[in-house]
């Protein structure tokens, strides 16, 4: 499963300090997209959209490789993602490689495809977290989101499962407008179901997600609704005693300043895609920029050196209204993603600022998610993909 | 943190345990010790490691006061910042007692 609300939606407790010239972090974080096959269908998935042309998987002896060198420079979160990570056949030796090498390692799963026996074996190889996905709360709406008629209660099964083989969890939630009105139904089965933490992280537009935006935005005020709700939920289940965190992150479409994408370009984050190509964020292949691969240079030299990682570090390649613009330090011109789906333009700043001259075509997209009716979803598989793959 | 009013006092006789939420390791790269949760790190100042790596869930607070008394013999007053810092771990939900 992707768009976890992870993309550039940066965990402040690992933010670099950042200066003013074009240094970095470490890569603290390293998301290990095993393979982009999945079981659902998801139309807000952050996968690349022309999917179905990348070919030639990392194989295990490879992404071991890769965990051991990103560790070295410093790597200590490890994410097994996708696609569906549990596709890949070697996942139990990936785990245990993880451990030996000092990871915490986060398996970031739909949950189809698990069974009681593998959540146990992943456990006594290693494994320290995994974090199950939801589409909704209800099987109706869940499985539809899903493509898949029997998701819902495999997912409710498999969280259940985790929760009695003692590991810590995440539930995840991408809320968008067919599922935020039953916000206090979500979160009332994260709590039946013991969650740890609680993601309701509302649907970021990029890869099918993008595509899909027309289907997917809340209006404002579905938005401030299930804010206040889950403003009300957390007072009371802290008034009760109960430690569940719940985290609710806001669309950027309906603010006036943009996120400090990634925590900044390069800087703590390192996404290394199923053939190979390292990413500064689990997006960014869309750009117009040459990506190292894994295949053909070191994470050192990737990380410190390429033209890919270094290309949007500092603020030398800003410009107006970003380059003069004095919180520039705080959210670095917002999301090179988004600036260039939107605008065509990479360099541009992110029109989810107010201060951009094409801040128009945010607020056209707020204005159409009032409307009435809205496109029928396109929904992730292989021949859908095949429609958006060049040549 | 906002949660229910826990204001007990933590007393030396009582035994820290590390939450399962959370994985305690030493972090070449950080140069400290580090707390690993799902998705995130605490970086630990030295202090804060010190105590954290003596919490075992068998080491009373009186255990671990003992412990880094004898490795900082010239320290003073430890036994009360030691306490002060385990309540800040409970309130954190780091350990329980």
């Amino acid at each position: 499963m992707s768009n976890s609300g992870s993309a550039c939606n940066g965990q402040p407790s690992m933010a670099p300090t950042l200066s003013n010239v074009p240094t970095h972090g470490q890569p603290l974080w390293l998301l290990a997209e095993l393979t982009y096959k999945c079981p659902l269908q998801c139309p807000y998935c952050a996968n690349p959209v022309d999917f179905a042309s990348k070919t030639g998987e990392l194989t295990t002896a490879e992404w071991i490789d890769v965990f051991t060198q990103a560790r070295e420079l410093g790597a200590a979160q490890l994410g097994f993602s996708g696609g569906e990570p549990l596709v890949r056949q070697d996942l139990i030796e990936l785990i245990r490689e993880a451990r030996q090498l000092g990871y915490y390692s986060n398996l970031i799963t739909s949950g189809v495809g698990l069974n009681e026996r593998k959540i146990a074996d992943f456990r006594e190889a290693g494994l320290d977290h995994i974090q199950v996905s939801f589409q909704a709360a209800d099987p109706e709406v869940n499985n539809l989101l899903a493509g898949s008629k029997k998701a819902f209660n495999q997912k409710m099964a498999m969280a259940k499962e985790v929760k009695a083989q003692g590991y810590p969890m995440v539930l995840n939630f991408v809320t968008h407008r067919h599922n935020i009105d039953q916000i206090d139904r979500i979160i009332e089965l994260c709590v039946e179901l013991q969650a740890d933490y609680v993601e309701l992280a509302t649907c970021q537009y990029y890869g099918w997600a993008y595509e899909n935006r027309n289907d997917l935005l809340p209006t404002q005020a579905q938005l401030e609704r299930a804010e206040r709700i889950t403003n009300e939920y957390r007072d009371r289940l802290a008034a009760e005693g109960n430690q569940i965190k719940i985290i609710f992150v806001t669309p950027d479409y309906y603010e006036e300043r943009p996120k400090g994408c990634m925590n900044g370009w390069g800087q703590v984050f390192l996404t290394v895609t199923p053939d190979g190509t390292a990413l500064p964020c689990h997006s960014a292949r869309m750009l117009p920029i040459e990506f190292p691969n894994v295949r053909e240079q070191s994470i050192e030299a990737i990380w410190n050196k390429s033209n890919g990682f270094n290309h949007y570090r500092g603020y030398e390649w800003m410009k107006e209204p970003c380059a003069s613009c004095d919180e520039k330090e705080k959210d670095f011109g917002g999301c090179r993603c988004q600036a260039f789906m939107m605008t065509g333009d990479a360099n541009n700043a992110d029109p989810v600022c107010s201060k951009s001259s094409h801040h128009d075509l945010i607020v056209k997209a707020r204005e159409e998610a009032e409307l009435p009716s809205h496109k029928e979803p396109i929904y992730r598989n292989e021949r859908n993909s095949k429609v958006f793959c060049k040549g | 943190m906002s949660g229910p009013a826990e204001v007990t006092e933590i007393t030396l006789d009582q035994t820290p345990t590390l939450n399962s939420m959370f994985r305690f390791q030493w972090e070449k790269a950080q140069d400290c010790y580090v707390l690993l949760y799902p998705e995130g790190m605490v970086k630990l100042n030295g202090p804060a490691g010190e105590v954290l790596a003596l919490v075992d869930g068998q080491r009373t607070a009186a255990d671990i006061v003992q412990a880094l008394q004898s490795k900082f013999p010239d320290a003073e007053g430890i036994d009360r910042d030691i306490l002060d810092f385990l309540g800040d771990a409970r309130e954190q939900l780091w350990i329980s007692l």
